[in-house]
Protein backbone atom coordinates (compact mmCIF):
# COMPACT_ATOMS: atom_id res chain seq x y z
CA UNK A 1 0.00 0.00 0.00
CA UNK A 2 2.88 2.41 0.93
CA UNK A 3 5.24 1.45 -1.87
CA UNK A 4 1.95 2.33 -4.36
CA UNK A 5 1.12 5.11 -2.52
CA UNK A 6 4.56 6.67 -2.70
CA UNK A 7 5.40 5.55 -6.54
CA UNK A 8 1.66 7.48 -7.29
CA UNK A 9 3.03 10.56 -5.74
CA UNK A 10 6.16 10.56 -7.33
CA UNK A 11 4.42 9.76 -10.59
CA UNK A 12 2.05 12.97 -10.23
CA UNK A 13 5.56 14.92 -8.89
CA UNK A 14 6.86 13.80 -13.12
CA UNK A 15 9.99 12.41 -11.20
CA UNK A 16 10.54 9.82 -13.14
CA UNK A 17 13.89 8.62 -12.31
CA UNK A 18 12.55 8.38 -8.83
CA UNK A 19 9.48 6.58 -9.92
CA UNK A 20 12.08 3.81 -11.71
CA UNK A 21 14.64 3.89 -8.01
CA UNK A 22 12.12 3.04 -5.81
CA UNK A 23 10.18 0.52 -8.03
CA UNK A 24 13.91 -1.35 -8.43
CA UNK A 25 14.09 -1.19 -4.84
CA UNK A 26 11.56 -3.86 -4.49
CA UNK A 27 12.00 -6.03 -7.45
CA UNK A 28 14.76 -8.62 -7.83
CA UNK A 29 16.88 -8.33 -10.60
CA UNK A 30 16.87 -10.21 -13.46
CA UNK A 31 19.56 -11.62 -15.45
CA UNK A 32 19.36 -14.62 -18.65
CA UNK A 33 21.22 -17.05 -17.29
CA UNK A 34 22.23 -18.51 -13.69
CA UNK A 35 24.96 -21.33 -13.50
CA UNK A 36 24.63 -23.16 -9.98
CA UNK A 37 28.24 -24.46 -9.47
CA UNK A 38 31.38 -24.05 -10.29
CA UNK A 39 32.67 -27.38 -11.40
CA UNK A 40 34.02 -27.86 -14.98
CA UNK A 41 30.53 -28.54 -16.27
CA UNK A 42 29.13 -24.90 -14.78
CA UNK A 43 32.20 -22.90 -15.96
CA UNK A 44 31.91 -24.25 -19.26
CA UNK A 45 28.05 -23.72 -19.48
CA UNK A 46 29.06 -20.35 -18.13
CA UNK A 47 31.66 -20.03 -20.94
CA UNK A 48 29.76 -21.26 -24.01
CA UNK A 49 26.69 -18.75 -23.17
CA UNK A 50 28.83 -16.00 -22.81
CA UNK A 51 30.55 -17.22 -26.18
CA UNK A 52 27.21 -17.33 -27.61
CA UNK A 53 26.24 -13.79 -26.72
CA UNK A 54 24.59 -13.78 -23.72
CA UNK A 55 24.91 -10.96 -21.83
CA UNK A 56 23.85 -11.29 -18.41
CA UNK A 57 25.19 -14.62 -16.76
CA UNK A 58 25.32 -15.04 -13.08
CA UNK A 59 27.84 -18.23 -11.59
CA UNK A 60 27.42 -19.42 -8.37
CA UNK A 61 30.13 -21.29 -6.22
CA UNK A 62 29.36 -22.61 -2.83
CA UNK A 63 32.85 -22.87 -2.11
CA UNK A 64 35.74 -19.66 -2.08
CA UNK A 65 37.50 -21.19 -5.54
CA UNK A 66 36.23 -22.22 -8.51
CA UNK A 67 36.96 -25.52 -10.31
CA UNK A 68 34.89 -28.33 -8.04
CA UNK A 69 36.13 -31.52 -7.68
CA UNK A 70 38.73 -30.89 -10.41
CA UNK A 71 40.55 -28.34 -8.11
CA UNK A 72 41.83 -31.66 -6.23
CA UNK A 73 42.99 -34.00 -9.17
CA UNK A 74 46.24 -33.29 -9.05
CA UNK A 75 46.81 -37.00 -11.91
CA UNK A 76 46.58 -36.74 -15.55
CA UNK A 77 43.29 -36.78 -16.84
CA UNK A 78 41.79 -39.65 -19.61
CA UNK A 79 39.24 -38.42 -22.26
CA UNK A 80 39.75 -36.71 -25.50
CA UNK A 81 42.99 -34.85 -26.54
CA UNK A 82 40.47 -31.82 -27.03
CA UNK A 83 38.61 -32.21 -23.85
CA UNK A 84 42.50 -31.39 -21.90
CA UNK A 85 43.03 -35.53 -22.23
CA UNK A 86 46.52 -35.45 -20.48
CA UNK A 87 46.54 -32.39 -18.95
CA UNK A 88 46.16 -32.67 -15.00
CA UNK A 89 42.60 -31.58 -13.10
CA UNK A 90 43.98 -29.03 -11.17
CA UNK A 91 45.30 -27.17 -14.51
CA UNK A 92 42.38 -27.70 -16.41
CA UNK A 93 40.65 -25.75 -13.53
CA UNK A 94 42.64 -22.80 -14.25
CA UNK A 95 42.11 -23.22 -17.66
CA UNK A 96 38.42 -23.08 -17.80
CA UNK A 97 38.20 -20.47 -14.60
CA UNK A 98 40.88 -18.05 -16.60
CA UNK A 99 38.03 -18.19 -19.62
CA UNK A 100 35.60 -17.58 -16.91
CA UNK A 101 37.38 -14.23 -15.55
CA UNK A 102 37.64 -12.93 -18.77
CA UNK A 103 33.84 -12.81 -20.33
CA UNK A 104 32.46 -9.68 -19.35
CA UNK A 105 29.07 -11.30 -19.51
CA UNK A 106 29.88 -13.77 -16.22
CA UNK A 107 29.30 -12.32 -12.94
CA UNK A 108 31.16 -14.68 -10.53
CA UNK A 109 29.78 -15.06 -7.10
CA UNK A 110 31.95 -17.46 -5.21
CA UNK A 111 31.38 -18.15 -1.72
CA UNK A 112 27.33 -18.14 -2.73
CA UNK A 113 25.13 -20.97 -1.91
CA UNK A 114 22.09 -21.38 -4.08
CA UNK A 115 19.47 -22.52 -1.41
CA UNK A 116 16.23 -22.46 -3.57
CA UNK A 117 14.57 -22.24 -6.56
CA UNK A 118 10.96 -20.64 -5.57
CA UNK A 119 8.10 -20.37 -7.88
CA UNK A 120 8.34 -17.76 -10.68
CA UNK A 121 11.45 -18.75 -11.28
CA UNK A 122 13.60 -16.93 -8.31
CA UNK A 123 16.42 -18.19 -7.25
CA UNK A 124 17.61 -17.67 -3.55
CA UNK A 125 21.10 -17.35 -2.16
CA UNK A 126 23.11 -16.82 1.00
CA UNK A 127 26.00 -14.60 0.14
CA UNK A 128 28.11 -13.11 2.96
CA UNK A 129 25.49 -14.54 5.06
CA UNK A 130 22.46 -12.39 3.50
CA UNK A 131 19.72 -14.03 1.46
CA UNK A 132 19.39 -12.74 -1.87
CA UNK A 133 17.44 -12.99 -4.58
CA UNK A 134 18.20 -13.62 -8.69
CA UNK A 135 15.22 -13.97 -11.44
CA UNK A 136 17.10 -16.04 -14.04
CA UNK A 137 15.13 -16.67 -17.65
CA UNK A 138 17.60 -20.21 -17.84
CA UNK A 139 18.90 -22.04 -14.52
CA UNK A 140 21.52 -24.81 -15.17
CA UNK A 141 21.87 -26.93 -12.48
CA UNK A 142 25.63 -28.29 -12.35
CA UNK A 143 25.91 -28.95 -8.49
CA UNK A 144 28.12 -32.07 -8.83
CA UNK A 145 28.04 -34.69 -6.86
CA UNK A 146 28.19 -36.14 -2.82
CA UNK A 147 30.01 -38.94 -1.02
CA UNK A 148 28.31 -42.32 -0.62
CA UNK A 149 29.17 -43.73 2.97
CA UNK A 150 29.47 -47.23 3.70
CA UNK A 151 28.32 -48.74 7.37
CA UNK A 152 30.40 -51.03 9.63
CA UNK A 153 30.73 -51.52 13.25
CA UNK A 154 32.40 -48.33 14.43
CA UNK A 155 32.75 -46.15 11.29
CA UNK A 156 32.54 -43.42 12.85
CA UNK A 157 36.17 -43.40 14.50
CA UNK A 158 38.35 -40.54 14.32
CA UNK A 159 40.91 -41.50 11.22
CA UNK A 160 38.15 -43.01 9.31
CA UNK A 161 37.31 -40.44 6.13
CA UNK A 162 35.58 -40.21 2.66
CA UNK A 163 37.99 -39.53 -0.41
CA UNK A 164 37.03 -36.39 -0.98
CA UNK A 165 38.42 -35.34 2.44
CA UNK A 166 41.64 -37.09 1.95
CA UNK A 167 42.11 -35.21 -1.22
CA UNK A 168 40.70 -31.83 0.41
CA UNK A 169 43.09 -32.80 2.78
CA UNK A 170 46.53 -33.80 0.96
CA UNK A 171 46.31 -31.65 -2.29
CA UNK A 172 44.54 -28.63 -1.16
CA UNK A 173 46.14 -28.11 2.29
CA UNK A 174 49.26 -30.36 1.91
CA UNK A 175 48.44 -32.21 5.01
CA UNK A 176 48.84 -36.22 5.28
CA UNK A 177 45.88 -37.88 6.61
CA UNK A 178 47.96 -40.55 8.41
CA UNK A 179 50.71 -42.70 7.90
CA UNK A 180 49.49 -45.99 7.25
CA UNK A 181 46.07 -46.49 5.46
CA UNK A 182 43.32 -48.98 4.44
CA UNK A 183 41.43 -48.19 1.12
CA UNK A 184 38.17 -49.13 0.55
CA UNK A 185 36.72 -49.38 -2.66
CA UNK A 186 38.68 -50.03 -6.46
CA UNK A 187 36.80 -47.78 -8.68
CA UNK A 188 38.73 -44.80 -9.92
CA UNK A 189 38.39 -43.04 -7.32
CA UNK A 190 39.70 -45.40 -5.12
CA UNK A 191 42.60 -46.25 -7.43
CA UNK A 192 43.10 -42.33 -8.29
CA UNK A 193 43.51 -41.30 -4.27
CA UNK A 194 45.30 -44.16 -3.48
CA UNK A 195 48.37 -43.11 -6.24
CA UNK A 196 47.86 -39.73 -4.70
CA UNK A 197 49.06 -41.44 -1.42
CA UNK A 198 51.88 -43.28 -2.81
CA UNK A 199 53.02 -40.01 -4.25
CA UNK A 200 52.93 -39.07 -0.80
CA UNK A 201 54.93 -40.72 1.03
CA UNK A 202 51.60 -42.41 2.80
CA UNK A 203 51.64 -46.50 3.09
CA UNK A 204 48.60 -48.22 1.60
CA UNK A 205 48.48 -51.42 3.06
CA UNK A 206 45.54 -52.70 0.84
CA UNK A 207 42.76 -51.67 -1.31
CA UNK A 208 39.84 -54.07 -0.86
CA UNK A 209 36.70 -54.31 -3.08
CA UNK A 210 34.06 -55.95 -2.81
CA UNK A 211 32.92 -57.31 -6.27
CA UNK A 212 34.68 -59.73 -8.04
CA UNK A 213 36.10 -57.13 -10.04
CA UNK A 214 38.45 -54.10 -9.77
CA UNK A 215 35.41 -51.21 -10.98
CA UNK A 216 38.35 -48.30 -12.37
CA UNK A 217 40.53 -48.49 -15.22
CA UNK A 218 43.33 -51.34 -15.30
CA UNK A 219 45.69 -48.61 -16.32
CA UNK A 220 45.04 -46.85 -13.06
CA UNK A 221 44.63 -50.26 -11.48
CA UNK A 222 48.15 -51.59 -12.73
CA UNK A 223 49.97 -48.10 -11.64
CA UNK A 224 49.43 -49.33 -7.81
CA UNK A 225 49.60 -52.84 -8.26
CA UNK A 226 53.37 -52.53 -9.67
CA UNK A 227 54.03 -50.11 -6.82
CA UNK A 228 53.35 -52.79 -4.33
CA UNK A 229 49.49 -52.24 -3.21
CA UNK A 230 47.09 -55.16 -3.33
CA UNK A 231 44.02 -54.95 -4.74
CA UNK A 232 42.13 -57.54 -2.91
CA UNK A 233 38.50 -58.00 -4.76
CA UNK A 234 36.08 -59.78 -3.18
CA UNK A 235 36.98 -58.15 -0.10
CA UNK A 236 35.31 -55.80 2.72
CA UNK A 237 35.98 -54.04 5.74
CA UNK A 238 33.76 -56.48 9.04
CA UNK A 239 35.08 -53.52 11.65
CA UNK A 240 36.86 -50.67 12.45
CA UNK A 241 38.72 -51.21 15.80
CA UNK A 242 40.19 -48.67 18.46
CA UNK A 243 39.64 -46.23 21.64
CA UNK A 244 39.88 -42.97 20.37
CA UNK A 245 40.72 -43.06 16.87
CA UNK A 246 41.06 -46.02 14.37
CA UNK A 247 44.24 -48.59 15.42
CA UNK A 248 43.22 -51.61 13.13
CA UNK A 249 40.67 -52.85 10.35
CA UNK A 250 39.60 -56.34 9.96
CA UNK A 251 38.96 -56.89 6.91
CA UNK A 252 37.50 -61.00 5.29
CA UNK A 253 36.80 -62.37 2.13
CA UNK A 254 33.36 -62.25 0.59
CA UNK A 255 31.43 -65.29 -1.02
CA UNK A 256 29.28 -64.82 -4.49
CA UNK A 257 26.62 -64.16 -2.74
CA UNK A 258 28.13 -61.29 -0.68
CA UNK A 259 28.50 -63.20 2.45
CA UNK A 260 31.83 -62.88 4.99
CA UNK A 261 33.86 -66.54 4.13
CA UNK A 262 34.19 -66.92 8.05
CA UNK A 263 37.77 -67.48 9.23
CA UNK A 264 39.21 -65.44 6.60
CA UNK A 265 39.58 -61.95 9.04
CA UNK A 266 42.51 -60.49 8.67
CA UNK A 267 43.66 -58.03 11.26
CA UNK A 268 45.62 -54.81 9.47
CA UNK A 269 47.51 -52.27 11.59
CA UNK A 270 46.45 -48.86 10.25
CA UNK A 271 46.08 -45.39 11.43
CA UNK A 272 43.46 -44.25 8.77
CA UNK A 273 41.02 -45.77 6.47
CA UNK A 274 39.72 -44.28 3.38
CA UNK A 275 36.22 -45.04 1.94
CA UNK A 276 35.86 -44.53 -1.74
CA UNK A 277 32.74 -46.15 -2.50
CA UNK A 278 31.35 -44.23 -4.71
CA UNK A 279 29.19 -40.89 -5.82
CA UNK A 280 25.73 -39.85 -6.13
CA UNK A 281 24.16 -37.28 -7.57
CA UNK A 282 23.96 -34.14 -5.34
CA UNK A 283 19.77 -33.25 -6.69
CA UNK A 284 18.47 -31.64 -3.27
CA UNK A 285 18.55 -28.35 -5.29
CA UNK A 286 16.39 -29.91 -8.54
CA UNK A 287 14.66 -31.97 -6.34
CA UNK A 288 13.19 -28.64 -4.42
CA UNK A 289 12.80 -27.09 -7.76
CA UNK A 290 10.14 -30.00 -7.99
CA UNK A 291 11.63 -31.74 -10.56
CA UNK A 292 10.60 -35.43 -11.63
CA UNK A 293 13.39 -38.05 -10.08
CA UNK A 294 14.26 -41.64 -11.66
CA UNK A 295 16.10 -44.08 -9.72
CA UNK A 296 18.93 -45.15 -12.14
CA UNK A 297 21.95 -47.09 -10.06
CA UNK A 298 23.97 -46.49 -13.28
CA UNK A 299 24.41 -42.98 -12.78
CA UNK A 300 24.91 -43.39 -8.80
CA UNK A 301 21.27 -43.40 -8.09
CA UNK A 302 18.35 -40.80 -7.80
CA UNK A 303 18.96 -38.26 -11.13
CA UNK A 304 16.36 -36.00 -12.08
CA UNK A 305 14.26 -37.02 -15.43
CA UNK A 306 15.90 -34.60 -18.37
CA UNK A 307 15.08 -34.39 -21.88
CA UNK A 308 17.83 -34.51 -24.58
CA UNK A 309 18.58 -31.25 -24.69
CA UNK A 310 19.31 -31.40 -20.86
CA UNK A 311 16.23 -29.58 -19.55
CA UNK A 312 14.21 -31.01 -16.35
CA UNK A 313 10.88 -31.67 -15.94
CA UNK A 314 10.30 -28.03 -14.74
CA UNK A 315 10.36 -25.72 -17.55
CA UNK A 316 13.17 -23.39 -18.18
CA UNK A 317 15.69 -25.70 -15.75
CA UNK A 318 18.75 -27.57 -17.16
CA UNK A 319 21.01 -30.30 -15.77
CA UNK A 320 24.60 -30.60 -16.54
CA UNK A 321 27.72 -32.74 -15.21
CA UNK A 322 27.81 -35.35 -12.12
CA UNK A 323 24.52 -33.56 -10.73
CA UNK A 324 22.70 -35.79 -13.83
CA UNK A 325 24.44 -38.68 -13.03
CA UNK A 326 28.30 -39.71 -12.22
CA UNK A 327 30.60 -39.66 -15.14
CA UNK A 328 33.45 -38.07 -16.09
CA UNK A 329 35.22 -34.13 -16.25
CA UNK A 330 35.48 -34.86 -20.00
CA UNK A 331 31.47 -35.59 -20.45
CA UNK A 332 30.61 -32.69 -17.78
CA UNK A 333 32.34 -30.03 -20.03
CA UNK A 334 30.58 -31.34 -22.66
CA UNK A 335 27.29 -31.36 -20.83
CA UNK A 336 27.74 -27.76 -19.67
CA UNK A 337 28.31 -26.20 -23.11
CA UNK A 338 25.51 -28.85 -24.34
CA UNK A 339 22.87 -27.10 -21.39
CA UNK A 340 24.56 -23.67 -22.32
CA UNK A 341 23.67 -24.08 -26.32
CA UNK A 342 19.87 -25.10 -25.53
CA UNK A 343 19.32 -22.54 -22.99
CA UNK A 344 21.20 -20.10 -25.10
CA UNK A 345 18.22 -21.43 -28.13
CA UNK A 346 15.27 -21.40 -26.07
CA UNK A 347 16.53 -17.33 -24.98
CA UNK A 348 17.26 -16.05 -28.32
CA UNK A 349 15.27 -18.46 -31.13
CA UNK A 350 18.40 -20.20 -32.36
CA UNK A 351 20.04 -19.85 -35.65
CA UNK A 352 22.27 -21.97 -37.93
CA UNK A 353 25.16 -20.92 -36.13
CA UNK A 354 24.23 -22.35 -33.14
CA UNK A 355 22.99 -25.45 -34.94
CA UNK A 356 26.10 -25.79 -35.97
CA UNK A 357 27.37 -26.02 -32.17
CA UNK A 358 24.96 -27.43 -31.25
CA UNK A 359 25.95 -30.58 -33.77
CA UNK A 360 29.14 -30.52 -32.77
CA UNK A 361 29.13 -30.70 -29.30
CA UNK A 362 26.76 -33.67 -29.06
CA UNK A 363 28.53 -35.44 -31.74
CA UNK A 364 31.51 -35.71 -29.31
CA UNK A 365 29.70 -36.24 -26.33
CA UNK A 366 28.04 -39.15 -28.17
CA UNK A 367 31.73 -40.35 -29.25
CA UNK A 368 33.11 -40.39 -25.83
CA UNK A 369 30.33 -42.75 -24.49
CA UNK A 370 30.31 -45.00 -27.96
CA UNK A 371 32.88 -47.35 -26.10
CA UNK A 372 32.56 -50.56 -23.50
CA UNK A 373 33.11 -48.69 -20.57
CA UNK A 374 30.55 -45.90 -21.99
CA UNK A 375 27.56 -48.46 -22.29
CA UNK A 376 26.58 -48.04 -18.56
CA UNK A 377 25.79 -44.54 -19.13
CA UNK A 378 24.63 -45.07 -21.98
CA UNK A 379 22.01 -47.08 -20.93
CA UNK A 380 21.70 -45.04 -17.63
CA UNK A 381 21.02 -41.81 -20.00
CA UNK A 382 18.02 -43.95 -21.71
CA UNK A 383 16.34 -44.21 -18.11
CA UNK A 384 16.56 -41.09 -17.11
CA UNK A 385 15.60 -39.80 -20.03
CA UNK A 386 12.06 -41.72 -19.85
CA UNK A 387 13.03 -43.04 -23.41
CA UNK A 388 11.52 -46.58 -21.79
CA UNK A 389 8.34 -45.22 -20.67
CA UNK A 390 7.42 -42.42 -23.13
CA UNK A 391 4.56 -40.35 -22.70
CA UNK A 392 5.15 -39.75 -18.73
CA UNK A 393 3.81 -36.00 -18.08
CA UNK A 394 7.16 -34.66 -18.83
CA UNK A 395 6.21 -35.06 -22.44
CA UNK A 396 2.90 -33.11 -22.18
CA UNK A 397 5.16 -30.39 -21.39
CA UNK A 398 5.24 -27.51 -24.29
CA UNK A 399 8.09 -26.92 -26.05
CA UNK A 400 9.46 -23.52 -26.39
CA UNK A 401 11.39 -24.49 -30.00
CA UNK A 402 11.48 -27.50 -32.01
CA UNK A 403 14.74 -29.06 -33.79
CA UNK B 1 43.48 -61.55 -13.57
CA UNK B 2 43.88 -58.29 -14.64
CA UNK B 3 40.30 -57.25 -13.70
CA UNK B 4 41.07 -59.13 -10.62
CA UNK B 5 44.44 -58.15 -9.31
CA UNK B 6 45.52 -55.12 -11.17
CA UNK B 7 48.37 -57.52 -12.64
CA UNK B 8 48.12 -58.27 -16.12
CA UNK B 9 48.78 -61.90 -17.91
CA UNK B 10 52.15 -62.91 -19.43
CA UNK B 11 50.47 -63.51 -22.80
CA UNK B 12 48.90 -60.27 -22.95
CA UNK B 13 52.20 -58.54 -21.96
CA UNK B 14 54.47 -61.03 -24.62
CA UNK B 15 51.69 -60.25 -27.29
CA UNK B 16 53.04 -56.54 -26.84
CA UNK B 17 56.29 -57.19 -27.99
CA UNK B 18 57.47 -57.16 -31.61
CA UNK B 19 59.40 -59.95 -33.00
CA UNK B 20 62.74 -60.35 -32.27
CA UNK B 21 64.51 -59.10 -35.22
CA UNK B 22 62.56 -55.45 -34.46
CA UNK B 23 63.74 -55.90 -30.83
CA UNK B 24 67.61 -55.76 -32.23
CA UNK B 25 67.38 -52.98 -33.88
CA UNK B 26 67.06 -50.51 -31.24
CA UNK B 27 64.53 -49.71 -29.06
CA UNK B 28 60.79 -49.49 -29.04
CA UNK B 29 57.68 -48.80 -27.76
CA UNK B 30 55.06 -51.27 -25.84
CA UNK B 31 51.59 -50.26 -24.85
CA UNK B 32 50.34 -52.23 -21.48
CA UNK B 33 46.88 -50.83 -22.12
CA UNK B 34 44.41 -53.34 -22.36
CA UNK B 35 41.18 -52.09 -21.84
CA UNK B 36 38.84 -49.93 -24.48
CA UNK B 37 38.65 -46.65 -22.31
CA UNK B 38 37.86 -43.20 -24.09
CA UNK B 39 41.29 -42.11 -23.92
CA UNK B 40 43.71 -40.84 -27.04
CA UNK B 41 46.27 -38.69 -25.82
CA UNK B 42 49.29 -41.12 -26.90
CA UNK B 43 48.42 -40.77 -30.47
CA UNK B 44 48.70 -36.80 -30.73
CA UNK B 45 51.90 -36.95 -28.76
CA UNK B 46 54.13 -39.13 -31.65
CA UNK B 47 56.03 -36.92 -33.52
CA UNK B 48 56.16 -39.87 -36.07
CA UNK B 49 52.70 -40.78 -36.48
CA UNK B 50 53.78 -44.33 -34.89
CA UNK B 51 50.28 -44.82 -33.24
CA UNK B 52 47.40 -45.12 -35.64
CA UNK B 53 44.84 -42.88 -35.42
CA UNK B 54 41.76 -43.83 -33.39
CA UNK B 55 38.86 -44.37 -35.34
CA UNK B 56 36.47 -44.07 -31.57
CA UNK B 57 38.47 -42.53 -29.13
CA UNK B 58 37.64 -45.88 -27.28
CA UNK B 59 39.82 -47.70 -29.36
CA UNK B 60 43.24 -49.62 -28.06
CA UNK B 61 45.79 -47.61 -29.42
CA UNK B 62 47.72 -49.67 -32.07
CA UNK B 63 51.60 -49.17 -32.82
CA UNK B 64 53.25 -49.27 -36.20
CA UNK B 65 57.08 -50.85 -34.69
CA UNK B 66 58.90 -50.26 -37.61
CA UNK B 67 57.86 -46.13 -37.46
CA UNK B 68 58.59 -46.02 -33.92
CA UNK B 69 62.09 -45.51 -32.57
CA UNK B 70 61.63 -45.72 -29.37
CA UNK B 71 61.94 -42.15 -28.61
CA UNK B 72 59.89 -42.49 -25.62
CA UNK B 73 57.40 -39.11 -26.29
CA UNK B 74 54.43 -40.64 -25.68
CA UNK B 75 55.50 -42.38 -22.16
CA UNK B 76 55.15 -39.16 -20.48
CA UNK B 77 52.01 -38.43 -22.58
CA UNK B 78 49.61 -40.99 -21.31
CA UNK B 79 48.18 -40.68 -18.39
CA UNK B 80 47.64 -44.15 -17.47
CA UNK B 81 51.39 -44.90 -17.33
CA UNK B 82 51.09 -47.72 -19.28
CA UNK B 83 53.76 -47.03 -22.08
CA UNK B 84 57.37 -48.27 -21.98
CA UNK B 85 60.22 -48.10 -24.37
CA UNK B 86 62.74 -51.14 -24.28
CA UNK B 87 65.83 -51.32 -25.52
CA UNK B 88 67.63 -54.61 -26.01
CA UNK B 89 70.93 -52.82 -27.74
CA UNK B 90 71.80 -50.80 -24.85
CA UNK B 91 75.02 -52.89 -24.10
CA UNK B 92 76.11 -56.53 -24.19
CA UNK B 93 73.95 -57.94 -21.18
CA UNK B 94 71.83 -55.11 -20.21
CA UNK B 95 68.90 -53.42 -21.38
CA UNK B 96 67.30 -50.47 -20.35
CA UNK B 97 63.65 -49.86 -20.05
CA UNK B 98 62.54 -46.21 -20.40
CA UNK B 99 59.55 -45.89 -18.01
CA UNK B 100 57.00 -43.16 -16.77
CA UNK B 101 57.52 -42.24 -13.17
CA UNK B 102 55.57 -39.26 -10.90
CA UNK B 103 57.45 -40.04 -7.40
CA UNK B 104 59.26 -37.49 -5.49
CA UNK B 105 62.60 -36.95 -5.27
CA UNK B 106 63.58 -38.30 -8.07
CA UNK B 107 66.11 -40.96 -8.45
CA UNK B 108 69.92 -39.82 -9.49
CA UNK B 109 71.95 -41.12 -12.41
CA UNK B 110 74.00 -43.70 -11.94
CA UNK B 111 71.70 -44.69 -8.63
CA UNK B 112 71.42 -48.75 -7.61
CA UNK B 113 67.89 -49.58 -7.63
CA UNK B 114 65.61 -52.51 -6.98
CA UNK B 115 63.62 -53.51 -10.20
CA UNK B 116 60.08 -54.13 -9.62
CA UNK B 117 57.73 -56.30 -12.05
CA UNK B 118 54.22 -56.18 -12.24
CA UNK B 119 53.05 -57.32 -9.38
CA UNK B 120 55.73 -54.75 -7.55
CA UNK B 121 57.71 -57.95 -6.63
CA UNK B 122 61.65 -57.32 -6.77
CA UNK B 123 62.93 -59.15 -9.02
CA UNK B 124 66.44 -57.97 -8.89
CA UNK B 125 69.26 -55.03 -8.84
CA UNK B 126 68.60 -52.27 -11.99
CA UNK B 127 71.03 -48.94 -12.22
CA UNK B 128 69.69 -45.27 -13.20
CA UNK B 129 70.74 -44.44 -16.60
CA UNK B 130 69.15 -41.07 -17.58
CA UNK B 131 66.39 -38.78 -15.87
CA UNK B 132 64.51 -36.96 -18.34
CA UNK B 133 62.35 -34.38 -16.67
CA UNK B 134 61.49 -31.86 -19.52
CA UNK B 135 59.16 -28.80 -18.90
CA UNK B 136 56.72 -30.54 -21.86
CA UNK B 137 56.22 -33.53 -19.81
CA UNK B 138 54.30 -31.89 -17.16
CA UNK B 139 55.89 -33.60 -14.18
CA UNK B 140 56.01 -37.05 -15.16
CA UNK B 141 59.42 -38.07 -15.52
CA UNK B 142 61.02 -40.45 -17.94
CA UNK B 143 63.74 -42.81 -16.35
CA UNK B 144 66.13 -45.43 -18.05
CA UNK B 145 66.85 -48.16 -15.54
CA UNK B 146 69.28 -50.88 -17.03
CA UNK B 147 68.59 -54.28 -16.09
CA UNK B 148 69.58 -57.54 -17.37
CA UNK B 149 68.27 -58.29 -20.70
CA UNK B 150 66.48 -61.57 -19.92
CA UNK B 151 64.43 -58.93 -17.45
CA UNK B 152 63.15 -56.27 -19.86
CA UNK B 153 59.67 -58.04 -20.30
CA UNK B 154 59.45 -58.19 -16.66
CA UNK B 155 60.27 -54.97 -15.03
CA UNK B 156 58.25 -52.09 -14.82
CA UNK B 157 58.55 -50.20 -11.89
CA UNK B 158 61.80 -49.57 -9.59
CA UNK B 159 61.99 -48.95 -5.81
CA UNK B 160 65.13 -46.72 -3.99
CA UNK B 161 67.18 -48.61 -1.71
CA UNK B 162 66.60 -46.27 1.10
CA UNK B 163 62.99 -47.34 0.84
CA UNK B 164 64.06 -50.77 1.18
CA UNK B 165 66.01 -50.59 3.93
CA UNK B 166 63.75 -48.66 6.48
CA UNK B 167 60.94 -50.86 5.75
C1 LIG C 1 39.44 -38.85 -7.26
C2 LIG C 1 38.77 -38.41 -8.53
C3 LIG C 1 39.43 -38.61 -9.73
C4 LIG C 1 38.85 -38.22 -10.94
N1 LIG C 1 39.53 -38.45 -12.12
C5 LIG C 1 39.00 -38.07 -13.31
C6 LIG C 1 39.69 -38.26 -14.56
O1 LIG C 1 40.80 -38.76 -14.62
N2 LIG C 1 39.08 -37.86 -15.70
C7 LIG C 1 37.86 -37.28 -15.68
O2 LIG C 1 37.37 -36.92 -16.75
N3 LIG C 1 37.18 -37.09 -14.53
C8 LIG C 1 37.72 -37.47 -13.34
N4 LIG C 1 37.03 -37.29 -12.15
C9 LIG C 1 35.65 -36.84 -12.20
C10 LIG C 1 35.50 -35.37 -12.31
O3 LIG C 1 36.26 -34.70 -11.33
C11 LIG C 1 34.02 -35.05 -12.15
O4 LIG C 1 33.28 -35.85 -13.03
C12 LIG C 1 33.76 -33.62 -12.48
O5 LIG C 1 34.44 -32.78 -11.59
C13 LIG C 1 32.27 -33.31 -12.45
O6 LIG C 1 32.09 -31.96 -12.70
P1 LIG C 1 30.83 -31.17 -12.19
O7 LIG C 1 31.04 -29.76 -12.62
O8 LIG C 1 29.62 -31.87 -12.62
O9 LIG C 1 30.85 -31.29 -10.60
P2 LIG C 1 31.92 -30.82 -9.51
O10 LIG C 1 33.28 -30.80 -10.02
O11 LIG C 1 31.63 -31.65 -8.31
O12 LIG C 1 31.48 -29.32 -9.20
C14 LIG C 1 30.26 -28.99 -8.59
C15 LIG C 1 30.43 -27.65 -7.92
O13 LIG C 1 29.16 -27.17 -7.50
C16 LIG C 1 29.30 -26.54 -6.26
N5 LIG C 1 27.98 -26.54 -5.61
C17 LIG C 1 27.26 -27.60 -5.21
N6 LIG C 1 26.08 -27.21 -4.67
C18 LIG C 1 26.05 -25.86 -4.74
C19 LIG C 1 25.10 -24.87 -4.36
N7 LIG C 1 23.93 -25.20 -3.80
N8 LIG C 1 25.40 -23.57 -4.58
C20 LIG C 1 26.60 -23.22 -5.15
N9 LIG C 1 27.51 -24.11 -5.53
C21 LIG C 1 27.26 -25.42 -5.34
C22 LIG C 1 30.32 -27.37 -5.55
O14 LIG C 1 30.94 -26.66 -4.51
C23 LIG C 1 31.28 -27.70 -6.68
O15 LIG C 1 32.32 -26.75 -6.80
C24 LIG C 1 37.58 -37.64 -10.92
C25 LIG C 1 36.91 -37.42 -9.70
C26 LIG C 1 37.49 -37.78 -8.51
C27 LIG C 1 36.77 -37.52 -7.22
S1 LIG D 1 58.28 -43.99 -28.64
FE1 LIG D 1 58.24 -42.15 -29.90
S2 LIG D 1 58.00 -42.93 -31.94
FE2 LIG D 1 57.47 -44.61 -30.61
S3 LIG D 1 55.25 -44.44 -30.39
FE3 LIG D 1 56.14 -43.31 -28.69
S4 LIG D 1 56.24 -41.22 -29.41
FE4 LIG D 1 55.94 -42.49 -31.21
S1 LIG E 1 47.23 -42.51 -23.76
FE1 LIG E 1 47.83 -44.35 -22.61
S2 LIG E 1 45.94 -45.01 -21.58
FE2 LIG E 1 45.34 -43.56 -23.20
S3 LIG E 1 44.89 -44.88 -24.97
FE3 LIG E 1 47.04 -44.25 -25.15
S4 LIG E 1 48.18 -45.90 -24.16
FE4 LIG E 1 46.06 -46.14 -23.51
Amino acid sequence: MDKVDKMDRADKMGNLDKVHKMGNLDEIERIELAVVGGGPAGLAAAVKAAELGLESIVLFERDNFLGGQLVKQTHQFFGSKDQYAGTRGIDIAEELTDKVRKEAAIEVKTGAVVQGYYEDAVIGYLEDERFQKVKPEKTIIATGAAEKMLSFPNNDLPGIYGAGAVQTLMNQYGILPGEEILMIGAGNIGLIVTYQLLQAGVKVKAVVEATDKIGGYAVHATKIRRAGIPILTKHTIKEARGDSKVEEAVICQLDENWNIIPGTEEILEIDTICLAVGLTPKIDLALQAGCQMAYVPELGGDVPVRDEDLEMTEENIYIAGDAGGIEEATAAILEGELAAINAVRAISGGGSDLEAVYAEVSEKLADLRRGPVGEEIRSGLKKARGDENAGRDRYSRQRRYSK
Amino acid sequence: MLEETGIPDRDDIQNNLPDEERLKEGPVAIFECYQEIPCDPCYYSCPLGAIEEFEDINNLPELDFDKCTGCAQCVANCPGLAIFVIDYTYSEDEGVIRLPYEYTPLPEVDEQVIALDHSGEEVGPGRIVKVVNNENQDKTAVIWLAVEKEKLVTVRHFKRMEESSDG
